[in-house]
């Protein structure tokens, strides 16, 4: 599905992502652990389009997406939810699902959305800056699923969340991913939430992949001595 | 005053009320909502002004006989020639700086010293005129002493006409909400998968025509000059920023508010002294409302 080689991403002269390559099969969901400031969020926002690679190459379906612009990348099958939410705050709750409906005829928002956000419904015609951090995390989601994506990429979903939405956020997205048939890659600290949603493990430290784990045989304790300083 | 004088100078108010909120709905847009620093915008507005000029003088000598109509023509032609001027603008300069508004700043400034020049060469240092159509010479009579030149009611009614289309244009329709989502948050929009360069020349370019809509109805009030666009840049920008960054409603008020001010003013005391106070007055009011008069308030 998608697939990721020798990726290099800098920030001026400091070299944030280092080498980076991966597979992510059909239907699987990859989450890259690692502390603040290993780069996570500068290998995500390079695989959507929001930072350039220097180098490497990234592939959906086939699809060269290397000099791919955002939105063309978002058109082909990527789907972002980004760190810090980013909703649309003077637009309402309808208006910030239907900027995420560029690329389809149909220009009223699906009704599985409502249906596996009911608070979104509840909430349409408020504007999106006014929603709870949590409400907005399912807002960020619902905007990024009307793309139909066969990728989804989440930074850090848990940052600022009560625990209790937490534990419905993965519960909603596993749910999703099985109903709408996409990948899953996603990046976070909460290893509780990891363990929900994930299939597969890839510690990042340094901007390079330094462990990897699958749900079968990961080694919890392992993980979280990454994640602990 | 007496009660007849008072409603003439608010409709003269109202007059300078309608270029005014023309030029303040383009560069809400441009700057308010792109947080483009285009100084250049009054020399759009000139555009605008001279491109109705011409479309006249084009009508006089070819065809004489639709004169009548020569003027609806020409807001067509002022909307179009900005509208492509802005297209061409933002795809050559205006991209470029979008991250670094200082330069962006001088830059515009430069274009509008170069499009006055461009003005002088094409039309001459002397200010023009545009005869005004048949049927909005003379004025309706409502009373004894109150009369309303027919020319100003018509560009009152445009300007109305205009800004109920934008207002449509933006909150109803599928590009107002692109636009809308691009001047929130442009990387955000890319990632929700609009073509935000295309939105950003779109939303350039109409702001544009907007001033060039402006510059037409700018004629039936006053003759048009090189320098005419000077003259409302800093009033348009004043406008934007008392009525409230982002807010169409607020741009709306606000122009009123200081087209009133402005004429009500100028006939109680001088034209540099009503300028000084709505200065005041504005610098007073954005102390209490830094955001602006209709801000909207939510998390960011």
């Amino acid at each position: 599905m998608l697939s990721v080689s020798g990726l290099n991403v800098f920030y001026g002269d400091s070299h944030v992502v280092r080498n980076v390559s991966f597979e992510l099969a059909t239907g699987e969901t990859i989450a890259i652990m690692g502390r603040n400031g290993m780069g996570k969020t500068t290998l995500l926002k390079s695989l959507i389009g929001l930072l350039p690679a220097r180098s490497g190459r990234v592939q959906l379906d086939g699809n060269e997406l290397n000099r791919a612009r955002t939105y063309e990348r978002v058109a082909k099958g990527m789907g972002f939810v980004p760190q810090g939410r980013m909703i649309f705050p003077y637009l309402t709750v309808e208006e910030n699902i239907l900027t995420g409906m560029e690329n389809s005829i149909d220009r009223t928002v699906p009704g599985y959305i409502y249906e596996t956000f009911p608070v979104l419904l509840e909430m349409k015609a408020r504007r999106g800056g006014n929603l709870s951090g949590g409400q907005q995390q399912q807002l960020a989601i619902a905007r990024a699923m009307v793309t139909n994506p066969k990728v989804l990429i989440l930074d850090e979903p848990t940052e600022g969340i009560q625990p209790s939405i937490i534990k419905d956020i993965a519960r909603t997205l596993n749910r999703l991913k099985v109903e709408r048939g996409f990948s899953l890659l996603v990046s976070e600290q909460v290893l509780s939430f990891a363990m929900e949603v994930a299939d597969r493990f890839l510690i990042i430290e340094k901007g390079e992949f330094v462990y990897e784990a699958s749900k079968a045989t990961v080694d919890t304790a392992k993980i979280h001595a990454f994640l602990t300083i | 005053m007496t009660f007849d004088i008072f409603v003439m100078q608010a409709f003269n108010g109202l007059s300078l009320f309608t270029v005014l909120v023309l030029m303040a709905l383009g560069l809400a847009i441009v700057f308010g909502l792109m947080g483009v620093i285009n100084m250049a915008h009054g020399e759009l507005m000139a555009m605008g002004a001279y491109t109705t000029y011409a479309t006249a003088q084009l009508f006089a000598k070819f065809m004489p006989s639709f004169m009548g109509i020569y003027f609806l023509v020409g807001i067509v032609f002022a909307f179009a020639v900005t509208f492509i001027f802005g297209f061409l603008l933002e795809r050559g300069l205006i991209r470029f700086l979008y991250q670094r508004p200082l330069d962006t700043m001088l830059a515009t400034w430069g274009l509008s010293l170069v499009l006055q020049q461009v003005f002088r060469h094409l039309f001459g240092p002397k200010e023009v005129g545009v005869p005004t159509v048949s049927w909005l010479q003379g004025a309706w009579q409502v009373s004894g002493d109150i009369q309303l030149p027919l020319s100003r009611i018509f560009i009152v009614g445009l300007t109305l006409a205009v800004s109920v289309a934008v207002y449509l244009l933006l909150f109803k329709t599928r590009w107002g909400l692109r636009i809308r989502a691009v001047t929130q948050n442009r990387a955000m929009s890319g990632a929700a998968g609009i073509n935000t360069e295309r939105v950003d020349a779109m939303s350039f370019a109409l702001g544009c025509g907007l001033a060039g809509i402006a510059g037409s109805s700018f004629t039936m009030l006053a003759s048009t000059g090189p320098v005419t666009g000077q003259q409302y840049i800093v009033d348009t920008f004043i406008v934007v920023v008392f009525g409230g960054v982002e807010s169409l409603l607020g741009t709306f008020a606000s122009a009123f508010l200081i087209g009133q001010m402005q004429s009500t003013l100028e006939y109680l005391l001088s034209g540099s002294m009503a300028k000084a106070t709505i200065l005041l007055l504005v610098i007073v009011a954005l102390y209490f409302r830094p955001n602006g008069l209709f801000a909207a308030k939510v998390r960011r």
